[in-house]
């Protein structure tokens, strides 16, 4: 923080306090003008750029965005009806900032972090204003286990001790990035609320469970690593044909109604990443409310444990405060960043980012500011620069490694990839899932269109499969070897790409003119849609794909291609083929064969090999 | 947290368009309520928009025609825009703002609430699951409507959206839940007879003492549509949150609603966005759409039916556009389907219910219900396919399984989306008939039905179809050659 690290401990003590009680009468400003969220101030002074103040009688949270001599914009969190010109805005001395600790994972937050559960429990199903609630629980007491003892020489960074956080993750508390120092105290082991001093170095530093870090600025790590580690989805689609990386930055483009939100919920379900961080930026309540009742029922495939014991949720819902959906994604990717350094590889959905980009336009009218293309302000591409570029793979302070990935949601005006959001993100993704419109009203699903999307991860990943993990527990399959990965995955694309231009000629001949091997590969890109690129997220079984699973799936349309060329070019007609009665079994097979039944698909490509075998058979 | 207090000034420094601009204000509210009043004592509401120390921006829903600025007097009144509630407004006619219009009393209450509303909190939310039953096959079989969802129509002037809102509201039930429900119908900036041709048809079916209608008529004020759903939500919030009831809510036109938003904006100097509408039309859109839904605890329910036309049948238009990323699906007409003479005009492959997957299957409606759905919407989008390449090579150059694809899309337009404005089909009806489609195809173009719901539920020899004429299915069943034999693979795209 501005005011130096050291003062995280003394500022964490006094937010909780004053968030609950009285706040000091610290007066920086008066309200002289009122536009929706924007407001004016004058007489400013002793206020901090990016200060977190309080905002009239009602004490609404707000951000100055603006200082000039004794003037000051402030941007307000929450709904400023019956606001007055005249009214005090109150300073806290510090930037806004994302309360860090334990009691986070498990819990929903709005874009401010106020915990929306707890709002709920003292104001009622409708969220009242000025309701500041601190985000973590100040009174619970949790088991802290003290790693170090007096006399240890710690740097910034530094694990000090941990707490079994949920049954699947250990928060381990860090000395701040720029703190370090002799240990003279250290606490023995035992029960701790998040403001007792855990850990006390030489210099006066004391280490608590709760600290604080700004939210518009990233955290630091040691250095940067190349992503090389796939994010295992068990989304068939994108582990197979358009693959991310640990670390990795994607987007999901994609007008209303064509998956983007599915897609988003199944990465927070399936992917294999130690924590989720979902963040709901301006959409639809229910779509939070569905995960809140579905995640706690589901149990994550690697650990057995429920899904929520490993999720964070920020909801910022359309109709909520849109200067609080501006700030909800920094929330979101700083609370990412902070169990990154405790060495978790953390996934970051956010959707959408064209809502935030939006809101970023909406504030910047306000301001009156130049606007640039489609009234989007000149800095949008910086800022979406800037965040994507706090994805990635790290060597954190503390020497673990650790990542955040952050799979994006753009919502273009008409479907039309050519507006700026969608443009300028797709300058700084590595992964572009492109969602088409007309796969979508067919309902293939995820309407992933495999002849625009794209990752540039493949060929960072493809010596990761090749070599396999030493770690293959607790990755759902994915830690095995599969050294055809690459190999399957560019003749599958090849078919893809080859069926696209015989449409072209069969949408004026019809198919039926074309001949027989060129028909055969329409029939084995239908297998490769129906069979394979579609997935079910509804069903039970296919709505997670282990990668086994689909490297057997892969195999086996490949391998029906293969011998039915083969066929071909001895002369067999194509009818012959066609007929197969474990055609039908291939196109069901993603939901037929349960995830822990695998065996079933090589009995199946021993079924198709008969089938062969016996047409062979009869042309000799 | 206002304080309820009045505060009057005479003159204004500036009238433009429907807003007025009054100066050296002191202690005036964000959103404040407005009481502009001129000489001869008429009053005129407005709202704060915009204030600054010395000056508040108002908007004046009548609009600003005939003030003079100097003898206007500007009360503000010390509290936001607000509406009464109260059971006993059931079977009444409001203006925008809660005042009657059918010549009755105005409601005796104290309950007075704010129309902006405030969010829901999500964590209070109720993810709804109950499908509601509309008799129409085209939306209970493939875009299952869900009590609390927000379902708008994508329309276009001239279909017949009303007819269809109107059948939706008479026939909707939810199976064994009869409870008390209202109806609540909100208009913006429609026609009178439009307004009159819900009331009759509610007065029909028996319901219109459980309605409440806002109007806001074509020859009304624009500015005053910006308040009508809000009122209509503020009602219905009241009923079904406190009053225990399931609502109805119907709005018509959100076309109207925006292009007065867009005028606003416009008299304001707002820097547009997309077709001059304001940046913010997605916000403000969704103030109004995320008020449906269900609250836990509470035994009530807000359903939407937005309407809106779509300007040139443009469905990439801002205000369909907005609305499609905000509401939970859309059902959409088509015009094509309209001048083939199907009723209700339903273009099933743009439309979808995104609640539907909740509401429906096993214990629900029935097992075999999402994979029907699917494979309808596979088939069907194959139709479009096929009838192009129809167009290109001729009808008899198909192959048999295209033929039989050509067959079906007939069948499925002319007896499955089309049935009478009065006809009310159960949904085992609909989704059998549904099966009686699928029986037009070759077996094996089935691929997201499974062997087993086929067995079940395809009338077939074993299991004689209800209505014979469903019965003449081309080639193929059981044999492999047959109509596979020309199988022809237009994909999905
Ligand atoms: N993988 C999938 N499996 C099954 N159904 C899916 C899948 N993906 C999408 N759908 C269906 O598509 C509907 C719309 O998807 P979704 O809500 O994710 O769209 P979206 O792109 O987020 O739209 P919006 O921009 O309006 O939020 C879902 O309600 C669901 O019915
Ligand atoms: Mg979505």
């Amino acid at each position: 923080m501005g005011n130096g690290f050291a003062g995280n401990n003394t500022g964490a003590a006094r937010n909780g306090a004053n968030a609950e009680t009285n706040l000091n009468e610290n007066v920086v400003g008066i309200i002289n003008k009122i536009s929706g969220p924007i407001v004016g101030c004058r007489n400013v002074k002793h206020a901090r750029m990016l200060e977190h103040v309080w905002v009239g009688p009602e004490r609404l949270m707000g951000e100055i965005i603006k200082l000039e001599g004794e003037t000051a914009t402030i941007q307000v969190y929450e709904n400023t009806e019956g606001l007055k010109p005249g009214a005090e805005v109150y300073g806290t001395g510090q930037l806004l900032a994302v309360e860090l600790g334990p009691g986070l994972v498990g819990q929903i937050f709005d874009g401010v972090e106020r915990p929306l559960e707890i709002i709920r429990e003292r104001h009622g199903s409708f969220i009242a204003r000025g309701a500041n609630v601190p985000p973590l629980n100040p009174d619970r007491k949790w088991g802290v286990s003290v790693l170090v003892k007096a006399g240890d020489e710690l740097a910034g960074g530094a694990i000090v001790a941990t707490i079994q956080e949920t049954s699947t993750i250990e928060h381990r508390i860090m000395l701040p990035p720029d703190v370090s120092g002799r240990v003279v105290f250290a606490a023995s082991d035992g029960e701790y609320s998040i403001d007792d001093v855990i850990v006390r170095l030489d210099g006066g530093y004391e280490v608590r469970c709760r600290t604080r870090w700004p939210v518009r600025r990233r955290r630091p790590y040691a250095r940067r690593l190349g992503p090389h580690v796939p994010l295992v989805t068990g989304q068939r689609v994108i582990d197979t044909f358009f693959p991310i990386a640990k670390g990795g930055v994607a987007a999901i483009p994609g007008g209303f109604g064509t998956g983007k939100t599915s897609m988003q919920h199944q990465l927070a379900k399936w992917s294999d990443a130690d924590l989720i961080v979902y963040v709901g930026c301006g959409e639809r309540g229910n779509e939070m409310t569905e995960v809140l009742s579905d995640f706690p029922e589901l149990v994550d495939p690697r650990t057995g444990k429920s899904l929520m014991e490993r999720t964070i949720l920020i909801a910022n819902t359309s109709n909520m405060p849109v200067a609080a959906r501006e700030a909800s994604i920094y929330t979101g990717i700083t609370i990412a960043e902070y169990f990154r350094d405790m060495g978790y590889h953390v996934a970051m959905m956010a959707d959408s980012t064209s809502r935030w980009a939006e809101a970023l336009r909406e504030i910047s009218g306000r301001l009156e500011e130049m606007p640039a293309e489609e009234g989007f302000p000149p800095y949008l591409a910086s800022r979406l620069a800037e965040f994507y570029e706090r994805g990635g793979l790290v060597q954190t302070l503390s020497g673990r490694q650790g990542s955040v990935s952050i799979v994006g949601a753009v919502s273009p005006p008409g479907g039309d990839f050519s507006e700026p959001v969608t443009q300028h993100t797709k300058r700084f993704v590595r992964c572009f899932w492109a969602l088409d419109k007309e796969l979508a009203n067919a309902r293939h699903y995820p309407a992933i269109n495999w002849l625009e999307s794209y990752s540039e991860y493949i060929d960072e990943l493809v010596e990761w499969w090749q070599e396999g993990t030493e770690d293959t527990k607790g990755t759902g399959g994915a830690g095995a070897k599969d050294p055809r990965w690459r190999e399957r995955r560019d003749r599958a694309m090849e078919i893809l790409q080859e069926e696209d231009r015989l449409q072209q000629i069969a949408r004026l001949v019809g198919s039926d003119a074309l001949p027989d091997d060129q028909r055969l590969i329409l029939r084995v890109a239908d297998m490769l849609k129906e069979g394979f690129l579609q997935q079910n997220a509804l069903d039970d079984v296919d709505s997670f794909c282990p990668a086994e699973k689909q490297a057997k799936m892969l195999d086996i349309i490949l391998h029906f291609y293969e011998r039915a060329s083969v066929l071909l070019k001895d002369g067999v007609p194509l009818i012959k083929v066609t007929g197969f009665r474990t055609i039908p079994e291939i196109m069901r097979m993603k939901s037929t064969v349960e995830n822990d039944r695998l065996e079933k698909l090589d009995e199946l490509r021993k079924r198709i090999d008969e089938e062969f075998d016996r047409v062979e058979s009869e042309y000799r | 947290m206002i304080e309820e207090q009045e505060r009057e000034y005479l003159g204004t420094s500036r009238l433009f368009g429907p807003i007025l601009a009054v100066e050296k204000v002191s202690g005036v509210g964000q959103d404040e309520m407005v009481e502009v009043v001129e000489p001869d004592g008429r009053v005129r509401l407005g709202r704060v928009l915009e204030v600054s120390e010395d000056m508040a921006i108002v908007q004046v829903f009548e609009g600003t025609a005939g003030l003079v600025a100097k003898t206007t007097r500007v009360r503000f009144t010390g509290h936001p825009l607000r509406i009464p509630v109260s059971r006993d407004m059931l079977g009444r006619v409001f203006d925008y703002l809660a005042r009657p219009l059918d010549g009755g009393p105005a409601p005796i209450t104290d309950d007075l609430r704010g129309v902006e509303g405030s969010a829901i909190n999500p964590t209070a939310r109720e993810y709804p699951r109950d499908y509601i039953q509309t008799g129409i096959s085209a939306i209970d079989g493939m875009n299952t409507l869900v009590r609390g969802q927000k379902l708008p129509i994508f329309s276009g002037s001239g279909l017949p959206h009303d007819a269809l809102a109107a059948q939706i509201a008479r026939q909707a039930r939810v199976k064994g839940q009869e409870g008390d429900f209202a109806i609540i119908f909100a208009a913006m900036g429609v026609k009178h007879d439009t307004a009159e041709f819900f009331r009759r048809s509610l007065e029909e079916s028996g319901v219109l003492r459980n309605t409440i209608m806002f109007l806001n008529l074509a020859d009304d004020p624009p500015v005053e549509r910006l308040v009508t759903p809000r009122s209509a939500l503020t009602m219905a919030e009241f009923l079904a949150f406190e009053a225990d009831m399931h609502v109805l809510v119907i709005m018509t036109d959100m076309t109207n609603y925006a292009e007065a938003l867009r005028e606003i904006s416009s008299v304001r100097g707002e820097l547009p966005s997309r077709k001059g509408y304001p940046g913010y039309l997605y916000s403000d859109l969704a103030s109004i759409y995320e008020r449906a839904g269900r609250i836990r605890g509470k035994r009530g329910s807000i359903t939407q039916l937005p309407i809106l036309t779509m300007p040139n049948d443009d469905i990439n238009h801002p205000v369909p556009d907005l609305t499609g990323y905000i509401t939970e699906g859309q059902i959409v007409l088509s015009r094509d389907l309209y001048h083939k003479g199907i009723y209700p005009p339903i273009d099933v492959l743009p439309s979808l219910s995104r609640l539907m997957k909740d509401g429906i299957g096993e214990g629900m409606t029935r097992g075999d219900h999402p994979n029907v759905a699917s494979q309808l919407y596979a088939a069907y989008s194959r139709v479009k396919a096929v009838r192009s390449l129809a167009a290109v090579i001729g009808e008899e150059e198909l192959s048999e399984v295209d033929k039989a694809y050509l067959k079906f899309g007939e069948e499925f337009e002319r007896r499955f989306l089309k049935q009478e404005p009065d006809e009310d089909r159960s949904m085992e009806q609909t989704l059998d008939l549904a099966w009686h489609m699928l029986a037009l195809l070759p077996r094996d173009e089935l691929h997201r039905v499974s062997q087993e719901q086929i067995e079940k539920y395809m009338p077939g020899k074993d299991n004689p179809p209800r209505n014979p004429a469903a019965a003449g299915r081309p080639g193929a069943e059981g044999k492999d050659t047959g109509a596979d034999a020309g199988k022809d693979t237009v994909a999905v795209r």
